[in-house]
């Protein structure tokens, strides 16, 4: 009896129903100001296309997309191209991947299939350290100890090795400045290093160990295992951590204004200095009067800002086949 | 059995597992390199005074103590604003909107950000802050750096809610607590490490960020607490006394280097600790 009437009274009913209200209203505060933080994230993204799109609009209207393809630089005639930049981006990148994938898949490789137990966490950590140390550092580092050195040693050997070989000789041509193309391309690999060498361990751990195991019950070698088996099935994967690591290596900025050299021009030889779309914007965009050349800058950003988009797109897409293909969910 | 083919066969993979092996040794060796001449070259400069005395001119003895002052202040700024938005729209794709549309796109964007060239979010600042503020400020500075946070704790904050079982979720549930209250109450306090973890990384990636501070706080020889003005931070006056041709500016440079790299590999292991968790499998 004393049941009933507990649940019968009308003030405690009301009470009741007063806090589940409370509860509700609180509830779509709270989801409605999660989705406005959400959509300021969005609103950033498409700010900072938009921006970048109004800013280089002069320029834009005015150069076409002839911008793409002219050479010319020149701030007192007015005139600019966006070619030595794209080009010094573009060289940069292609051989701070061609050295770092072979060698970030090497990383991987020893890693997971041959690094004792004890050893691997160590390895790893200290590997993905490199990815912790911001680009200044590079930068510096690069400047007054890895330039002077190729200078040195290493750029006169390659030029006097390739002399009279007919690309070779045009691609490693003198003098040995120490700063230059090739300087700044092998800076990134050291860069974008621990990028590859993560993502691909990652995948290559999200082989089924069956089927490892399977390949060394039939008498394979660890090289067998891993070109036959292992690579095959984290192909995709594989390639995602490159495209990743690639976006980096496009817009990395301060790593590359040290030590590329600053010149608005493109060279056959590698070891001539350049510049890129991220060391140019960086060394001239304070000191840029008149807007067109303000305009040309923002235009070049607006570049590197779609050029890193469709490589970063690309590279997620590869990741979430693997993911999917895994058994899905996000680590 | 074919012991040529054998032999063959064995002596590739000797050649293979040297090379993977030679590719470890070379990566570490970077590291060791780097860490090595930072050491040499920053130590003989890295004493009291760098905290302790503002920048110098060319010649004249002094420190890194505005450049410090202000790389904190712009840092906790940036923490302070991005933060929060962080946390909750990582909570937003976690929890409330796991597979909505919106949540996907989110995602899409916040993982292209995540990777987006800094210079261009200076850039992006620069159109929208300095040129309607009229002048370079700390403030514009530090708002270039919110927006690089945003992403790394967005990140962080949804993988680690995602990691939460769903059981406890159902739990409160059944005990009648209201969605927020199940959120503030169990999810994110069981994910506190991982989210304070991403806050970690967070401050990591952008102390040592210059490009978007190049042309949204500039820099400022002076003592400045003024966040309407230019400010110093140490990676700007880094890149400053590096390019120049003084030697004590470019000594200073270097103990400025050693000090945030320092900095960030502390802050990346004290992140690592936390979550560090039994190796998988």
């Amino acid at each position: 009896m004393v049941d009933t009437a507990f649940i019968l009274n009308d003030s405690l009913l009301e009470k009741r129903q007063r806090a589940i209200d409370r509860g509700r209203r609180a509830d779509a505060r709270f989801m409605r100001t999660t989705q406005a933080m959400a959509i300021v994230v969005l609103a950033i993204f498409i700010g900072i296309i938009w921006t970048l799109l109004v800013g280089a609009w002069p320029a834009l209207s005015i150069y076409g997309f002839s911008f793409l393809w002219t050479e010319a630089w020149n701030p007192v005639t007015e005139s600019f191209g966006a070619l030595a930049p794209i080009y010094g981006t573009l060289v940069t990148s292609a051989i701070a991947i061609v050295i770092a994938v072979p060698i970030g898949i090497g990383i991987a490789i020893f890693l997971t299939e041959l690094c004792p137990r004890s050893l691997r966490r160590p390895v790893g950590i200290a590997v993905e350290l490199l990815a912790g140390i911001p680009s200044i550092i590079y930068g510096i580092w690069g400047l007054f100890v890895l330039a002077p050195f190729l200078q040195q040693y290493v750029q006169p050997a390659v030029i006097d090795a390739f002399d009279g070989i007919p690309i070779l000789s045009t691609l490693f041509a003198g003098p040995p400045f120490g700063i230059g193309i090739f300087t700044a391309g092998l800076i990134l690999a050291i860069m974008i290093l621990p990028f590859i060498s993560s993502i691909t361990r990652d995948v290559f751990e999200a082989v089924p160990p069956v089927l490892k195991e399977a390949t060394y019950g039939l008498g394979a070698t660890v090289w067998e295992v891993v070109w036959y088996v292992v690579l095959p099935y984290a192909r995709s994967g594989v390639v995602g951590g490159v495209m990743l690591a690639l976006g980096r290596a496009l817009g990395e900025t301060m790593a590359i204004t040290f030590v590329i050299g600053n010149a608005h021009r493109v060279s056959a030889s590698l070891f001539a200095p350049g510049t890129s779309i991220s060391a140019a914007i960086a060394n001239e965009f304070t000191e840029a009067v008149g807007d067109l050349y303000y305009s040309s800058l923002i235009a070049l950003g607006l570049i590197l800002f779609l050029v890193t988009f469709i490589v970063l797109a690309a590279a997620q897409y590869m990741l979430m086949r693997i993911e999917r293909r895994a058994g899905g969910g996000t680590k | 059995m074919n012991l040529g083919l054998y032999a063959r066969r064995r002596m590739r993979n000797g050649i293979f597992l040297g090379l993977s092996m030679l590719a470890t040794a070379f990566g570490l060796g970077w590291l060791a390199l780097i860490l090595g001449s930072l050491f040499y070259e920053g130590f003989s400069r890295f004493d009291l005074s760098l905290f302790t005395q503002m920048t110098p001119p060319p010649g004249e003895d002094g420190g890194l103590l505005n450049p410090i002052f202000g790389s904190l202040i712009m840092t906790s700024l940036a923490v302070a604003v991005g933060t929060p938005i962080g946390i909750l729209a990582g909570t937003y794709l976690a929890e409330h909107g796991r597979y909505t549309r919106l949540a996907f796109v989110v995602r899409f964007v916040n993982d292209i950000l995540l990777s987006a060239p800094s210079i261009v979010i200076g850039l992006f600042i620069y159109v929208t802050i300095v040129l309607t503020m009229g002048h370079f400020s700390a403030f514009a500075g530090s708002a270039a750096l919110a927006v690089i946070v945003i992403p790394v704790v967005l990140r962080t904050t949804e993988n680690m809610l995602l990691l939460v079982p769903n059981t406890l979720r159902e739990a409160a549930a059944a005990l009648g607590a209201s969605r927020a209250h199940i959120i503030a109450r169990i999810t994110w306090r069981a994910a506190r490490a991982g989210i304070v973890t991403g806050m970690l990384l967070a401050v990591a990636r952008i102390s040592g960020e210059t490009a978007p501070l190049l042309f949204t706080a500039l820099n400022n020889q002076f003592w400045s607490t003024d966040l309407n003005a230019p400010m110093a931070s140490l990676p700007i006056v880094i890149f400053q006394f590096a390019m120049s041709p003084y030697a004590d500016w470019q000594a200073l440079a270097w103990a400025g280097a050693l000090l945030i790299t320092l900095t960030v590999l502390a802050l990346s292991i004290i992140a690592r600790a936390l979550i560090s968790q039994p190796e998988r499998r």
